[in-house]
């Protein structure tokens, strides 16, 4: 036989033409919004904020169902407990409350350990019921320390507000970019983490754990992980709520309605297993929301009802609708071999 | 003995656990859908009973004569018209549309009853009892709602393994494809299981609302109690759902003797140790 | 006359092309063999009859009518019943619950549980087992027999000797006269090609999704088998 074939020269390239103007486009987001304080009104940093983090807690849902294939239905046991541990850490240890914010995720990190090792002994719709139920019982539990508010809750006292900022303006600019820092480092984590061998091994797992295993992926590690990191952020997040909201309660911490129901219709309307996905539902939810804010009950109905219809219609979602059409990816996690 | 009273109540309430649970059960093993809004559906069956009763002046009880035909049809329609086309593999599309039919569910019953308490009446037989011992009473709701629970679970049973279509329920369960090979025409199937799973929980419904009160938000603690009981029971066996809803229901007994804010997380702890040292359930039957 | 016909019948597995184009006749009460390698598209030819495999309608045509898009339960309930590869039987159902399965479907005919028991007696010692408790040949037996419980014209067995002994086989095959005498036609798909070429009326040879051989056994030569069967 003749000589070895030759391999083709070859280069692994990341970005596409769509991902470098969307990378432009970034920069130019987050440079007008760091600026905001400077020319915007008190009720526009409000509003930035909880987008940040709605958009933050959705990144983080759609990591774990969309990409890790873990569907929790009880992500807001890590809002609650982020907020307790705020409430835990500068009232009774008297920690300075930015530092508490990192620390209560690590807490709700922590915490999340020991919930894995039981919830992941279900499977599917079992495995979300099993996250509901064990947010219940964090509520539960919560609503049992009496130094910590009870089943009533409790104020944050004033002393701490001020240390966050002497002045109410001071506080609000202070928590925005808070906020924006940690809506903007969950979209990076999630962005590089999709990027990584991780991020591969968690594809995989996706498509076919069977297959995935047979090259050597862990995927239960994988999902640990993944599980992990995401109680981090959410336990930041929902600090971040509380010392913003500035009053805790049981039933407002460990709420499935404000922490997961809006965060999973977010995800599926705008598109699960897709970073761009939850920007678009995000802007859907908000939308709707502004125009539908005077008719309550409506509004949920409505939107419980798009969700349905996208699910059944569009599971990828609306971005799923445009990636399909145009090919395009904002975020360029995928790799494709270019041959020279 | 307060002790005891309160244990053999919690046992006979925990028929009641069954009764939520025998549903999900049933749907689960059959075509391995979870809904998420079988407690709003059993909300929604207590509303109906609401109106029966409102309207046609029956009696609680007597009003599932109405009750349980309709929810038996709609159990149908709900699965021939919506949650059969969510079924097919991925485990995302029946999970995110049945929430998001609890949510529609929770709403509509928001805008169409206000969120006030809403509860039934049975006069006398809600507190009446009868004293076996010096020590122990029993109050006849328990003991007629454990009846009830046991009743529905032979007949469940009697269907399951004694009738041509529960032979195509379990056939089904095992290999769907096969199962179509030999004339099981899957729709129609999965759309009875869904409507027997209804008519179960519309009886459940009735001793829920003439148990306590209930609100458009109630939905959601029956789901759970009912997945905790088919979880503490195993997978696969109804009488094995009995016993979850029984062991339910005395950790929850217990949890309110040691004091009454701890009733519902008593038995969300007997869950988590049930689930921590044998996750398969107490009486599992379900190869899977 | 042609009691199954199909005409260019392709089908997929997803993106994956399984059959190119086959076409495959059987008339009443013959019996017919499909030989071939593993791979070559037997199983696949039975599963698009039985409906298992959706095909454009008019490829597969039953008494002349077309069938191709028809689910499965409608499929038996023409008159073609399958016994699939590998038996799979229900776990949870005893051996008698199995074969009552074959009344699903409602069609009428000399079939029931006495005749399939008289024709398989260790089932009847047997029928209140759990179906996979039997051993492979008896599980065999009753797949059979459940696809005899839904009365078929046609009986398309797919590869009934697999993982057996012979002398199981040998048990297995006996049955088949009983249910020819009926008038029942036949299609044995099998990799055992003498087996094949002793029960059959006609044989096919499969290789890679195409026909590479028609015809009556006795008018083949071992050559032109091997080559059908093997493409070298």
């Amino acid at each position: 036989m003749a000589g070895a074939p030759q391999i083709p020269a070859y280069r692994i390239e990341r970005s596409t033409r769509a991902s470098r103007l969307a990378l432009v486009g970034f920069a130019i987001a987050v440079a007008l919004l760091s600026s905001l304080p400077f020319w915007g009104g008190e009720d526009d940093l409000g509003s930035i904020v909880e987008i940040c983090y709605v958009l933050a807690l959705a990144q983080c849902w759609n990591l774990l169902a969309g990409y890790a294939g873990l569907v929790s239905v009880g992500q807001q046991a890590f809002v609650g407990i982020g907020g307790y541990a705020l409430f835990a850490f500068t009232i009774l240890v008297g920690l300075p409350p930015i530092p508490a914010v990192v620390l209560s995720g690590v807490v709700a990190a922590i915490l999340a350990f020991p919930t894995a090792l039981v919830v992941f002994r279900l499977r599917g719709a079992y495995f979300a019921i099993g996250t509901w139920v064990v947010a219940e019982v964090f509520r539960g539990v919560m609503g049992q320390i009496p130094a910590l508010g009870a089943g009533t809750g409790m104020s944050l006292p004033v002393a701490i507000s001020r240390a966050v900022a002497e002045s109410r303006v001071g506080r609000e600019i202070v928590l925005y970019y808070t906020g924006l820092a940690i809506a903007i480092g969950t979209i990076l984590m999630v962005f590089f983490w999709l990027r990584s061998r991780q991020g591969l091994a968690l594809t995989a797992i996706r498509d076919s754990e069977t297959a995935a295993g047979s090259v050597g992926v862990n995927g239960d590690r994988t999902k640990l992980a993944v599980y992990l990191i995401v109680a981090l952020a959410t336990g930041m997040i929902g600090a971040l709520i509380y010392l913003e909201k500035l009053r805790i309660s049981p039933d407002a911490a460990f709420d499935i309605i404000d922490w997961t129901a809006d965060i999973i219709f977010i995800v599926v309307i705008g598109g699960i297993g897709s970073i761009e996905g939850p920007f678009l539902g995000a802007l859907v939810f908000f939308g709707l929301r502004s125009l539908l804010a005077d008719y309550g009950a409506w509004y949920m109905i409505l939107l419980g009802a798009v969700a349905v219809i996208v699910m059944l219609r569009a599971p990828r979602g609306l971005w799923g609708l445009v990636s399909d059409r145009f090919e395009i990816q904002f975020f360029p996690v995928r790799r494709r071999v270019r041959l020279q | 003995m307060d002790w005891i009273n309160a244990i053999v109540q919690g046992a006979l309430i925990g028929g009641l656990y069954a009764l939520f649970a025998a549903g999900l059960s049933l749907m689960f093993g059959v075509m391995r859908l979870v809904n998420i809004a079988h407690g709003d559906l059993i909300v929604l069956a207590a509303y109906l009973a609401l109106v029966v009763v409102d309207s046609l002046g029956l009696s609680p009880f007597v009003s599932l004569v109405v009750v349980v035909p309709a929810m038996f049809a709609l159990g149908y329609v709900l699965q021939r018209g919506l949650l059969n086309f969510t079924l097919g593999g991925d485990i995302l599309p029946p999970l995110l549309v049945t929430f998001g039919l609890s949510i529609i569910i929770q709403n509509a019953l928001l805008e169409g009853f206000s969120a006030d308490d809403q509860k039934l009446q049975a006069p006398g037989f809600e507190t009446a009892s009868i004293r076996i011992t010096d020590q122990l009473a029993i109050g006849w709701f328990p003991a007629a709602v454990f009846l009830a629970a046991v009743v529905v679970i032979a007949l469940l049973e009697l269907l399951l393994y004694r009738t041509a279509l529960g032979r195509a329920f379990r056939a089904t369960s095992d290999d769907p494809d096969i199962a179509r090979l030999y004339g099981v025409r899957n729709r129609h199937v999965f759309a009875l299981a869904t409507a027997i799973s209804l008519a179960v929980i519309s009886i459940a419904a009735i001793f829920l609302a003439v148990r306590t009160t209930f609100d458009p938000a109630s939905g959601p603690a029956r789901l759970i109690y009912a997945f905790e009981a088919v979880i503490i029971g195993g997978l696969g066996s109804l009488w094995g759902t009995l016993a979850g809803g029984v062991v339910l229901g005395i950790a929850q007994a217990i949890g309110a003797q040691l004091n009454p804010g701890w009733e519902t997380l008593a038995g969300h702890v007997a869950f988590l140790i049930v689930l921590i040292v044998r996750p398969r359930g107490l009486f599992p039957k379900l190869a899977d | 006359m042609t009691l199954l016909a199909t005409q260019g019948l392709t089908a997929f597995y997803g993106d994956f092309q399984a059959l190119f184009g086959v076409d495959f006749a059987v008339g009443q009460g013959e019996t017919v063999a499909v030989i071939g390698a593993n791979g070559a598209g037997k199983s696949t030819l039975l599963r698009t009859i039985s409906g298992l495999l959706p095909a454009p309608s008019e490829h597969v045509r039953y008494r002349g009518r077309a069938i191709g898009a028809l689910p499965p339960a409608d499929i038996v309930t023409l008159g073609i019943a399958l016994v699939p590869e590998g038996r799979r039987l229900f776990p949870s159902l005893s051996v008698e619950e199995n074969l009552l399965m074959g009344q699903q479907c409602g069609r009428k005919g000399p079939w029931h549980l006495d005749r399939v028991y008289r024709l398989f007696p260790m089932l009847r010692d047997r029928r209140r087992a759990a179906a996979t408790s039997l051993s492979g040949g008896q599980q065999q037996m009753a797949a059979i027999g459940r696809a005899l419980m839904t009365n078929p014209e046609l009986l398309l067995c797919d590869e009934i000797s697999l993982g057996l002994a012979p002398v199981i086989i040998r048990d297995v095959y006996a049955a088949l006269p009983g249910i020819r005498g009926e008038g029942t036609t036949l299609v044995v798909v099998e990799q055992d090609i003498n087996r094949a070429l002793g029960v059959a009326d006609r044989v096919y040879c499969l290789q890679e999704g195409r026909v590479t051989l028609e015809g009556r056994p006795a008018d083949l030569t071992r050559e032109q088998i091997k080559l059908a069967y093997f493409g070298i």
